[in-house]
């Protein structure tokens, strides 16, 4: 069988790999700029206005199963191609690491499903070695990134309320929708706690922003991904106008393998897959910019692997790979029985909560732990899909019936029937999503002896949680159960203990991991440069979120987008004065 | 049931319910829900957004049988006992119960042996009772032995298998019930539609004791608003 590299008579100006958050903004800004681009996504096309991909608006009874999740990890409905666990493409673990990685292949990658909690680090979360001596400090300040924040803000539109809280920057924020019957409920007791629970902070259009986009029209389902781009993914936001300049050529379906190299070091570009045909392709280009997502991205690196580079490209201080952090995360559920047999309206609402709480307290360590997590909430009268009227009796022993009398929990007949209706929208619940210390010992790596289906090394996972997030989590369970039972609530399920690391989810589980390519002014101690751009090797930059130092308890996607508007400003003045 | 039927009883299911602030919709949005499927139409991405490799599963899955024509009775029996016609809604069977339970233990095959298992377990306990597999016994017999699998709290040691079968098809049924549109209706879900919210029902705010103060008032969005475009004059950050 005869193997030929197929090359790409044309040199690009740059290479993107992965449309994602920090894949699409590139793409944008330096589209714009008027490069030659080649746009690299290792799966298909998408756009949620394709009547054949089109999920938005679709009835739980048109799906077999009803919305289950047995070929997407959060159901039928939810926009994400992939998952913890992708045909051909596996991950390992060592020394009985539980690490998750989920991957979504498709244009716009994770953002298409992920929940539009839209927050600004503050600046506290640049400098937390600073407050508690442990992890290290960002190489750049909130200053720095700010007035990329305000251009993501307003050209992709965040609702939101100006609230003056030091660590929680405000923004150019459309105006919020108001509260839900649950989350007035959680206001007014979670207030007489002393918690701030202010209007949430998503990507979705409250209100237009331009003539492009509609506005939201509150049908609750921004995880389908919009078909009138009412809310941030990048596929609709960022690649689909970058598309429109001649300049931008989109390679779909193309699994990259490697970073190519000349005998100098420079980064000539990209050596990939053609998912259509298996054959193996390249790209040339004189830039190379990796989205791929912060594990996919290393991964990439490390694979490039030559005489030169022999533990990978930009790797000169062994770091790749490591400093791997997820957010923590841990959740809790109550039956509030004062919100049993509801009058029934409408109360779908935007894509997610209508109010959250940031982290409020100033300092956590007398209960052992430095990091804060802000509070989710959910509950509502949903559209029913697979799982509801489950575990009924779970629920209708804990409550007198319409009669006034207890229940035996369980049974069947038109009581059961009943019971489901009066519970509908009657259990409330929250989440924790904190900050966790990034530890060098947590990293990935190349898996000596797996690979993929097209023969590239997979990575291998090796992660443990500290006490730090351990006692975080334990803490969260502390005020989801205080703040539940002051709003009446029974508590759902049993409080997990230390046995079971307090609820704490497995690192992966929130989807947030950061951190592998992390930034810094000393190329010892870091992989890129405060501008995202490898220490090694000028011409390769890393746009996704590798770079991150620390993840705050905010979600980093508004946090990419403005890193990788910010670098992508930076290389084109790069380019300019002839530098890269 | 025929599920071409019921994709096209959820179109008239959707229009019905869209009057909410429907003023405050443009024409364009107003319309996003009506689209048709005419009968016998292939439907690109099965109708509800598949991959072509989800398609090509459901398709296969579909194509296949597990449960025999003696199990699927059973499984009609129980899910009418579990769910019964009422003065609101029809019965599991009629709104397609037993067909939806068929597909999930394809689509979960981790579902196939407890369930099949659970059935012969009833038939087992059925004739040890009453010398008459399950559906032949009387309504007052079926109903003796679900008396003692359905209370999982209270059952008695020798009845434990069957409880945890009797939780496991109630899932399955209550879900299959719920999830379909007779039983959507039923529970008066009333969103999936373009809308505009403005916020809970004032009578149901005051039945809870609860108000939206004016700082919640002043800082929403207003829905005649919603189309303008934001403008970032005088707004300091």
């Amino acid at each position: 069988m005869s193997f030929q590299i197929k090359k790409n008579a044309s040199v690009y100006d740059i290479c993107i790999v992965g449309s994602g958050a920090g894949g699409g903004m590139a793409a944008k800004v330096l589209s714009e700029a008027g490069y030659k681009i080649a746009l690299m996504e290792a799966g298909p096309h998408f756009d949620p206005a394709n009547a054949e991909q089109q999920t938005q608006l679709k009835w739980s009874y048109e799906s077999p199963r009803r919305g289950a999740g047995s070929t997407r990890a959060f159901g039928d409905f939810d926009m994400a191609y992939g998952g913890w666990e992708i045909d051909g493409e596996p991950y390992t673990r060592k020394d009985g690491t539980k690490f998750d990685w989920f991957r979504s292949r498709m244009l716009g990658g994770r953002t298409n499903h992920w929940g539009r909690i839209s927050l600004r680090f503050g600046p506290l979360d640049f400098k937390r070695k600073d407050f508690d001596g442990k992890g290290e400090n960002w190489p750049i300040g909130y200053d720095d990134i700010k007035p990329w924040y305000d251009k993501v803000d307003k050209f992709i539109g965040v609702f939101g309320t100006k609230e003056g809280l030091p660590n929680e920057p405000d923004g150019y924020f459309l105006p919020p929708p108001k509260p839900r019957l649950h989350e007035m409920y959680l206001k007014k007791y979670g207030e007489q706690m002393g918690l701030p629970v202010i209007p949430s902070r998503l990507s979705i259009l409250t209100k237009r922003i331009d003539n492009r986009r509609g506005a939201c029209f509150f049908c609750n389902q921004c995880s389908r991904s919009c078909t009138i781009y009412g809310d941030f993914s990048s596929s609709s936001v960022l690649v689909k106008p970058a598309l429109e300049y001649d300049n931008v050529d989109l390679f779909v379906n193309a699994m990259v393998r490697e970073v190519l190299t000349d005998e100098n070091g420079k980064a000539t570009g990209v050596s990939f897959i053609n998912k259509t045909d298996m054959e193996e392709y390249q790209v040339k280009a004189k830039v190379v910019i990796l989205a791929a997502s912060a594990c996919g991205s290393a991964r990439i690196l490390l694979n490039s692997r030559s005489e030169k580079y022999p533990n990978g490209l930009g790797n000169s201080s062994g770091l790749i790979g490591h400093y791997l952090h997820d957010s923590t995360g841990a959740d809790r559920a109550a039956l509030i029985p004062s919100l049993m047999d509801r009058k029934r309206y409408n109360e779908d609402g935007v894509g997610g909560m209508h109010l959250y709480v940031p982290w409020w307290m100033k300092d956590a360590s007398k209960h052992g732990f430095t990091r804060g997590y802000h509070i989710e909430f959910w509950g509502g009268m949903g559209m029913p899909s697979y799982g509801t009227g489950f575990g009924m009796e779970n629920l209708n022993g804990l409550v007198p019936g319409k009669d006034g009398n207890m229940k035996k929990a369980g049974g069947y007949g038109a009581g059961l029937k009943d019971d489901v209706r009066r519970f509908y929208g009657a259990v409330v619940g929250m989440s924790g999503r904190g900050e966790s210390i990034p530890q060098k010992d947590n990293y990935c790596e190349l898996d000596p002896n797996v690979v993929d289906q097209y023969g590239i090394p997979v990575l291998r996972f090796h992660y443990k949680w500290t006490d730090e997030e351990r006692m975080q989590a334990k803490h969260m369970h502390d005020t989801f159960e205080e703040l539940l039972t002051n709003m009446g609530g029974i508590l759902l399920g049993d409080r997990p203990g230390a046995d079971r690391d307090y609820g704490l989810h497995n690192p992966g589980r929130i989807i947030h991991e950061v951190g592998t390519t992390r930034m810094g002014d000393d190329p010892k101690s870091s992989v890129v440069n405060r501008y995202n751009q490898l220490h090694d090797v000028d011409n390769v930059f890393v746009m996704d979120g590798g770079p991150f130092v620390s993840q705050a308890d905010k979600n980093p996607t508004w946090t990419i987008l403005a890193l990788a508007w910010r670098a992508s400003e930076y290389l084109d003045q790069e380019i300019k004065k002839m530098n890269v | 049931m025929d599920r071409r039927k019921s994709i096209k009883a959820m179109f008239a299911g959707t229009v019905t319910s869209g009057f909410m602030f429907s003023g405050c919709l443009t024409d364009k949005e107003a319309e996003v829900t009506a689209t048709d499927i005419s009968e016998g139409e292939i439907v690109a991405g099965g109708g509800y957004g598949r991959t072509p490799e989800e398609l090509a599963r459901d398709q296969r899955l579909m194509s296949e049988t597990f449960f025999n024509d003696h199990e699927m009775a059973t499984i009609g029996v129980l899910a009418d006992l579990i769910i019964p016609a009422d003065e609101t809604s029809g019965s599991a069977t009629d709104a397609g119960v037993p067909d939806f339970i068929e597909f999930i233990v394809k689509d979960m095959p981790w579902q196939q042996t407890p369930l099949r298992g659970g059935l012969m377990w009833l038939d087992y306990e059925s004739n040890k009772r009453y010398e008459a597999d399950f559906i032949k016994a009387s309504e007052e017999q079926q109903k003796d032995i679900l008396d003692d699998i359905a209370y999982p709290d209270e059952v008695k040691p020798q009845f434990e298998h069957g409880a945890r079968f009797f939780s496991r098809i109630r899932n399955l049924v209550a879900s299959g019930f719920f999830t379909s549109k007779m039983g959507i209706d039923d529970l008066g879900y009333m969103g999936n539609v373009p809308n505009v919210w403005d916020g809970v029902p004032q009578d149901v705010l005051e039945k809870h004791g609860l108000e939206y103060d004016k700082k919640i008032l002043e800082q929403s969005i207003k829905p005649e608003e919603r189309n303008e475009i934001a403008n970032w004059d005088n707004y300091e950050v």
